[in-house]
């Protein structure tokens, strides 16, 4: 394939400026747990369901260890303790807190407390390896085998109500859609709590729930054995659940995960600490499940100038990277996104396109790179939307892409409507297939503009990444370093969900998740 | 004022030719497309013609078609509203706040209640704005709080006493079942529930914004697409002198 003359060296040595900027964060971090770890810990544990005013188990528990003064011994240890002494499911201790006929005092005996807590960690992980291994099976049936022609087409279906979605997804999927997202319903991200059951009423997208998961996972199964192919479902593990969302996603086979390590502190004003612990514990579920995480950088260039700021994207993705190691993930399941936001007055823009999209797919050769479309300059002309995206779908073929979300030429105007997409599947369809082969028989200039303006972006990310290191990566948000938007360390929602670990504080999932420990890149 | 009657061009005068694409829910035959064919004939189009028709798979199909529109438009019959005042550039902006008040005036922005897009507010408020207009922010004479997305009405008027805020700026980008009609009219009652909506210059913004639609919801000015800093804040300080004059 095309190649720039890019200097290893300095690539070198960016990516191990960002290795000691995420090493520190998570040093930091590992004192402390958040109130949706624990919860997360237990849904792992089999806690679900909800209270007669529709508020989740796993909160009414967390919170009760929190009055207690418990939780900062780890939500496990309490529940397992009561399991014992009163030969409970972990289900049955939950229901019994929540009517108030139970309180979690902590006694009992500590190593029994572990060794339940161990063994139903066990059973989760079984259940997650299993999906897993379904996951495989099915693709290996489908015949994909890693030679399905990338890029995947990644759609988006956003009606609010989960039968609508499954009925666009379905359709999505018999036009060609490989990878299906249910974009979630705004301001999900700043709920402390993930809601329960089918919902039919979201506004810009769907409830993420465990019952809507396992909706479109049975309906995506379904039209994939009938077209031949695995549809991947993806969903949105951020805000202020993350963690949650990552087991609720693991237990019922999504496949991907928008997954971001500062996403939601830049764009959602979520406190920086809850986050960077959050993001650690969900990436480590993500991981253990198979699923390929997507990262955020494309947003910064909503704020940010795309030519200006493509090295803070460039940067966020090495750090990216880092964070997903410490999380034990695979570098292929690493969907680092970056997007085609160039502004399509500027001479020789589609060249810095093609210069940015090949440097971030010869930094991260082996990642699932995930592309993203113009959205900022897209306008009610939908005519000229239709070409913009059709450059963005070369692009993408040219330089490899993996995970390709289609462009929408109505993006400017309304959430897609049934025909957006079939027509965005077929200008994707017909630039993959009349360019299939393009990128294996062009080569970039060398010393030519495309290959100057890659060396350029990357000798900043370098510089960046210096000055990050140099001032660590909570100062760097604080002077609005990615996308312009300043965040500090104690601003933002969900500070009080942090808690200090407390000497003896057990959570069973780790240790059975990362086996082997983080990973190193 | 003369009569101006209109219709649509395609290449001839008059000839009222319009495209125009839609989806039926039911799988493609020849049924449909005739239904397809009689549709656009109900929408008031003499000879229309199906030029393109697909299935879509799972009970859909989709069609193009052509056709002359039977109706037409006399022009001078119409009144559109539009904020009356004079676009000035930054520097007049500029010159224009410091003799009239003396102070900076203050902006408060957001992208209120379910609105996660901060595309819009951020291209009037940031520091670079947006196709070469600079944003609010790099005004010398305004002082621009841009509070980012989905922030409460409350919220949003809470930092706009404690600011003393002269201009409330509101963005709605995406909508779906017209919720942003909602989240404006929870923030205009907010307004006028704490005694403020006198006080404040009260602007929206966003792709499916008019100022008409603006007027209706009982805001002072509306901005849709192509809208930059200048136009928005041309339009505070006039508003602004034309009520310390009243």
């Amino acid at each position: 394939m095309a190649h720039l003359q890019l200097d290893q060296a300095r690539i070198d040595r960016a990516r191990n400026s960002a290795r000691r900027i995420a090493g520190r964060v998570f040093d930091d971090m590992d004192r402390s747990t958040t109130t949706t770890v624990e919860r997360a810990t237990l849904r792992l544990m089999g806690i679900d369901g909800v209270d007669e005013n529709q508020v989740p188990l796993p909160n009414r528990v967390v919170d009760h260890l929190q009055e207690q003064g418990l939780l900062n011994r780890g939500a496990a240890l309490a529940v397992a303790a009561a399991m014992n002494e009163q030969g409970w499911t972990a289900q049955q201790v939950a229901e019994a807190v929540a009517a108030g006929r139970l309180v979690l005092d902590g006694g009992g005996d500590d190593t029994a407390a572990r060794n339940t807590a161990d063994a139903l960690a066990a059973q989760s992980c079984e259940h997650i390896a299993a999906q897993r291994a379904q996951r495989a099976a099915l693709i290996g049936n489908s015949g994909e085998n890693g030679e399905v022609a990338q890029p995947w087409l990644y759609l988006i279906v956003a009606t609010g109500n989960i039968y609508e979605d499954i009925k666009q997804a379905r359709a999505a999927a018999e036009q060609g859609a490989d990878i299906v997202a249910v974009i979630r319903s705004t301001g999900q991200s700043l709920l402390d709590y993930v809601p329960y059951g089918a919902t039919t009423e979201g506004f810009g997208g769907t409830y993420a729930t465990q019952e809507n998961f396992r909706l479109m996972r049975a309906a995506l199964d379904e039209v994939g054995a009938k077209v031949g192919r695995y549809i991947r479902l993806t969903n949105y593990c951020s805000g202020l659940c993350m963690p949650e969302i990552a087991a609720m996603g693991a237990i019922e086979r999504l496949d991907m995960m928008l997954n971001d390590s500062m996403y939601g502190i830049i764009f959602r004003d979520i406190n920086m600490q809850r986050t960077f612990i959050d993001q650690f514990f969900s990436r480590m579920i993500n991981g253990y499940a198979g699923i390929i995480i997507n990262t955020g950088e494309d947003n910064y260039l909503t704020t940010a100038d795309a030519v200006e700021a493509a090295h803070t994207v460039l940067a966020s993705q090495m750090i990216n990277e880092q964070f997903a190691y410490l999380s034990g993930l695979a570098p292929e399941q690493m969907g680092l996104g970056h997007a085609f936001e160039i502004n399509p007055e500027l001479e020789n823009g589609f060249l810095w396109e093609l210069a940015h999209a090949q440097l971030v797919r010869q930094v991260f050769p082996d990642a699932s790179l995930k592309y993203m479309p113009p959205t900022k300059h897209m306008t009610g002309n939908i005519f000229k939307g239709h070409v913009q995206d059709a450059l963005f779908n070369m692009v993408s073929t040219v330089t490899q892409q993996n995970i390709h979300l289609l462009g929408m030429m109505t993006e400017a105007i309304h959430t897609p409507f049934i025909q957006d997409r079939f027509l965005a599947i077929q200008n994707a369809r017909y630039v993959f297939g009349t360019m299939r082969d393009l990128h294996s028989e062009i080569e970039f200039k060398s010393g030519g503009l495309i290959e100057q303006r890659a060396q350029a972006v990357l000798a900043e990310t370098e510089s960046m990444l210096a000055e990050i290191e140099r001032i660590g990566l909570p100062s760097a948000i604080a002077q609005g370093m990615f996308a312009e938007i300043k965040r500090t360390a104690t601003g933002g929602k969900g500070l009080d969900g942090v808690i200090a670990k407390a000497p003896g504080y057990y959570n069973p999932f780790p240790k059975r998740m990362l086996q082997g420990g983080p990973r190193h890149g | 004022m003369a009569e101006q009657w209109i219709k649509p061009y395609g290449d001839t005068q008059d000839d009222g030719r319009v495209q125009l694409s839609f989806t039926l829910p039911v799988p493609l035959d020849e049924v449909s497309k005739e239904g397809a064919r009689r549709l656009a004939l109900a929408m008031g189009l003499d000879e229309p013609a199906v030029v393109h028709a697909e299935d879509m798979g799972q009970g859909f199909s989709f069609y193009v078609l052509y056709g002359q529109s039977k109706h037409r438009i006399d022009l001078s019959t119409i009144q559109v509203a539009k904020p009356e005042f004079e676009v000035l550039d930054k520097e007049g902006v500029n010159a224009l706040i410091a003799e009239k008040m003396g102070r900076k005036m203050v902006v408060v922005g957001a992208c209120i209640e379910t609105d996660a897009h901060t595309v819009g507010i951020d291209a009037i408020m940031n520091m670079k704005g947006y196709n070469g207009h600079k944003g609010l922010e790099s005004y010398h004479e305004v002082r621009a709080i841009n509070m980012g997305a989905q922030v409460d009405s409350e919220e949003l008027v809470a930092r706009a006493i404690e600011e003393r805020a002269d201009v409330i700026l509101v963005s709605q980008v995406v909508t779906q079942k017209n919720i942003h009609l909602d989240n404006l009219t929870r923030l205009s009652d907010i307004l006028e529930a704490e005694g403020m909506r006198e006080r404040i210059i009260l602007v929206v913004g966003g792709p499916r914004i008019s100022h008409e639609l603006a007027k209706e919801l009982g805001y002072d000015a509306g901005f849709g697409p192509k809208s930059y800093a200048e136009d928005v804040a041309s339009f505070a300080i006039n508003e602004w002198i034309k009520r310390k004059a009243a």
